[in-house]
């Protein structure tokens, strides 16, 4: 059973001939995957979210332009959805690229924590300024970062346009900064009361404390986010006109004149590094703390073996965290290494990704057109880079098991079974998609099948490949 | 859609048991509850604005919606409050004697994190942790008899949320259709989940939920929250169809660029107030034993932030509207916006808590008893007394 364990609990399903290449060494054959950057597995080239965010400037002047020209414009649908159209065509390819890559890498365990680690540093592409850059965060901020230090990846998540923009710190202001004295200066001559006042923003460095480091139990209070959402004042992406003007568009942009200035207390500790130094030196602090290892290695234990996480396997995890400050090959080696990992029985229900990307992998096919991943998704309940919020999408079966759910899991078999059913032999298919965790009962249901299609949805539908 | 027959293997059968005859037979009377989930946190300044309380202008600025009479301004409640130009709906419910607005409440949480704060929302305990399943799910363990089928609730969505899930049987129905699946297909399945009745109870739920819904027209609704609200409805409205409905709606976190009276933040209450009408239009005739209970995890900053929005705060609003709903007031314990009034300087001090409310509907209007309420449904909450007077005797 240990292929089979290496290929469905910690890759991403078995494409024929996989367990084979899995055996023997297993745990050799995962670890051999989690050295180096993580890139795509395809090399269909994407546009960098800087190009992607200038289109999206460049879209908005365009929409504000007609809509001066002509009142009719401003109802346009056209013209309204300028933006969104300027989007599509990058979120599309992005969300395809994907599906390819799961379905044809030849490391499925990196290509999985890529995954985990784009949901712990969910984005939603539900919010319109994510929309198109969604898919960015994951390719060039945690791909290259996969097998570093935790300190490295978090940093650059955090810096990263995407996160920046989908937490809205681009323009939090500290009062003391810059742009504030001079706003207040210029305002108060006025004798109308100021219609905005600048002030922070907490909502990214709550979410880095709750969702990203710490954990909502992690012992901060009230008074270290605030303190905390002063010390990324300033933490901003380049472009923009008149006096917020700077940057290269679309790049992280430390916007000095946002910034609060001095040192502020954290967590019971001074920081007194200047600018962009001073968020990078909390960062650092945070990926060193024993709450943001424990944090992590539950959140991995849950996604790679159980939804409720044996605590033999945290502490080990937590443990191999601390004690390497955080180097991510050394904690991955920490979690295969877990007696819990092999054990048998403990099988995770497939949440609807890991469902799709097991049936590519298992007929090995590779989707052709983004129109068939996004819409399988959209059936499946789990639109691609779209969780709804920062925490990203729940990890236990609960969230997923509905009976409703399962019908739709139903549909998308039979359709995937009638257009893939030509040339597959159903008991082959089995064999090479679950190895040792095929039971007798669906290889018997496979042969009595009315036609080959229905064989390929009933073992798709069956509980064994349901569960990895 | 067509309807799809009955038509599950021998192994299933045993399975389905659990769904008698009765789910066709009419048990009339009872009455229905719908509980709607806002994730996000809603601002309730803004939904329920206190144009009366002298602060609250300069907090919450820009955001702030002006006194009735005034252009854009509020749906006048009383002297203090009104309603967001947006609930145009939920006003005229409360002219008409259905709508009951609280402010100033909130569940026992007290931090500020969404994640946690809807697991207190719905495990009905003071703590995020310490239960995997939800209050409603257990109070349906204490429904009074009604002879209607085992599956009493149901989750407007493709799976079930932490407040419904437990011991007690609940169905999952999203608004997405669900073409007919080839029945030949259904049959062996339900073979070959003979073993495992994880798969089995799943199958048959939804092969029994998807006749509910046969021919009720589920496609092409152009907005999300009112499809999710209407096939409610259709799911309530079938025969021997659940008494309780739990709807999610999201998009309430209005960290940047709120909006006051128009914007982003009065799209989303126009969005509710259309699905909240829609789900009494298709009620029909059940309307008049129907409580809508509308709730969120917490409030939000009582001052704007930096970013032309709000953070995360504390005490909020709630809303309980419906035909069986003794409307026309509101319930708030003013504790006023003064800077001193604030909790933390920064949020709305709660000075109601949601699980007196639960406490009571589930009490007047559900008629589960008031012993298992603070015993099994609501455990440690003896500080949140049960109201009385939110249900017309």
């Amino acid at each position: 059973m240990q292929a089979e364990i290496a290929v469905l609990r910690f890759g991403l399903g078995a494409r024929p001939g996989e367990l084979a290449d899995a055996a023997g060494d297993s745990r050799a054959w995962l670890m051999a995957q989690v050295k180096g950057a993580a890139p795509l597995a395809v090399s269909t080239p994407l546009a960098a979210s800087d190009q992607i965010f200038a289109g999206l400037l460049a879209a908005r002047d365009e929409r504000r332009k007609m809509k001066q020209e002509s009142a009719a414009a401003a109802t346009d649908a056209k013209v309204v959805n300028a933006v969104r159209e300027a989007y599509q065509p990058h979120y599309r390819a992005q969300v395809l690229a994907r599906a390819q890559s799961a379905a044809l890498t030849a490391r499925p365990f990196a290509e999985r924590l890529v995954h985990f680690w784009s949901n712990h540093f969910a984005v939603s592409a539900d919010k319109g300024v994510v929309f198109g850059l969604a898919g960015t965060l994951e390719n060039e901020a945690i791909r290259p970062h996969l097998a570093g230090r935790f300190a490295d990846l978090l940093t650059a998540v955090e810096q990263h346009p995407a996160m920046i923009a989908f937490l809205d710190n681009q323009y939090s202001v500290g009062r003391d900064s810059a742009a504030a004295h001079f706003a207040s200066r210029r305002l108060g001559s006025e004798l109308d009361a100021p219609k905005r006042q600048f002030g922070i923003n907490e909502n990214l460095a709550r979410e880095i404390l709750e969702l990203h480091t710490l954990g909502v139990n992690g012992g901060y209070s009230q008074a270290d986010v605030t303190s905390f959402a002063q010390v990324i004042t300033g933490w901003s992406i380049g472009g923009g006109k008149g006096r917020l003007a700077g940057g290269v568009p679309g790049r992280f942009y430390f916007r000095d004149n946002l910034h609060q200035p001095g040192p502020k207390v954290l967590l019971g500790k001074t920081y007194t590094e200047e600018g962009v130094r001073q968020g990078e030196a909390v960062l650092a602090d945070l990926a060193r703390r024993p709450e943001t290892a424990r944090f992590i290695a539950t959140k991995l234990v849950r996604h790679f073996i159980a939804d409720d996480p044996p605590k033999g396997a945290v502490d080990r995890v937590a443990r191999a965290f601390l004690k390497s400050g955080g180097d991510l090959p050394q904690v991955y080696a920490a979690l295969i290494e877990s007696p819990e990992s092999w054990e048998t029985d403990a099988r995770k229900f497939k949440t609807p990704e890991d469902f799709v990307f097991s049936t590519l992998r298992a007929l090995n096919v590779s989707p052709g057109q983004p129109e068939e991943v996004v819409r399988t998704f959209e059936l499946l309940g789990q639109r691609q880079y779209t969780p709804g919020s920062p925490a990203g999408w729940p990890d236990t079966s609960k969230s997923w098991d509905g009976s409703d759910a399962l019908m739709h899991r139903v549909l998308w078999a039979s359709r995937v079974g009638a257009k893939y059913e030509r040339g597959v032999e159903p008991v082959d298919l089995a064999a090479s998609s679950l190895g040792a965790y095929a039971r007798p009962e669906t290889l018997t249901a496979l042969r009595r099948a009315a036609t080959s299609g229905q064989a390929v949805a009933l073992l798709l539908m069956s509980p064994e490949f349901q569960r990895r | 859609m067509q309807r799809r027959r009955f038509l599950l293997g021998a192994g299933a059968l045993a399975a389905s048991a659990a769904i008698p005859e009765a789910l066709f037979a009419h048990t009339g009377g009872s009455s229905r509850l719908v509980l709607v989930i806002l994730r996000g946190a809603l601002d309730g300044l803004a939904a329920v604005p206190p144009y009366g309380d002298p602060d609250y202008a300069t907090l919450h600025r820009e955001l702030a919606i002006a006194a009735p009479g005034s252009t854009d301004g509020a749906l006048a409640l009383d002297n203090t409050f009104g309603l967001h130009p947006a609930l145009a709906y939920l006003h005229e419910r409360f002219t008409a004697g259905e709508l009951i607005v609280f402010n100033a409440v909130a569940s026992p949480y007290r931090d500020r994190s969404h994640f946690d704060g809807q697991n207190v929302l719905e495990n009905g305990l003071a703590k995020p942790i310490g239960s995997a399943d939800g209050w409603l799910n257990r109070a349906l363990a204490a429904l009074p008899a009604s002879g209607r089928a085992a599956d009493r609730a149901v989750a407007v969505s493709q799976n079930v949320p932490l407040i419904l899930r437990g011991a007690a049987p609940v169905i999952s129905k999203s608004p997405q259709a669900t073409p007919d699946v080839d029945e030949d297909l259904l049959a062996r399945l339900a073979d070959l989940y003979s073993n495992d009745d994880w798969f089995s109870a799943r199958l048959s739920e939804a092969v029994q939920t998807d006749k509910m819904v046969d021919g009720a027209g589920r496609a092409g609704y152009p907005d999300r929250v009112t499809a999710v609200a209407r096939m409610a409805a259709n799911l309530m409205r079938s025969d021997g169809g659940p008494e309780i409905a739990v709807i999610e709606a999201g998009g309430w976190d209005t960290h940047a660029n709120q909006g006051g009276a128009k914007g982003v933040l009065a799209a989303r209450l126009g969005g509710l107030d259309k699905a909240l009408k829609s789900l009494a239009d298709e009620l029909g005739p059940l309307w008049p034993q129907t409580a809508v209970l509308v709730v969120t995890e917490f409030g939000r900053t009582a001052a704007v932030n930096g970013t032309r929005g709000t953070d995360h705060g504390t005490g909020g609003c709630a809303f309980l509207v419906g035909g069986a709903v003794r409307g026309g007031q509101v319930i708030a314990d003013w504790p006023g916006l003064r800077r001193t009034a604030l909790l933390d300087n920064r949020d709305l001090k709660p000075t109601l808590d949601l699980r007196s409310v639960f406490k009571t509907v589930l009490d007047e209007h559900m008629h589960v008893d008031a012993n298992t309420l603070a015993k099994r449904v609501f455990p440690g909450s003896s500080g949140a007394r049960p109201l009385s007077g939110l249900i017309r005797a």
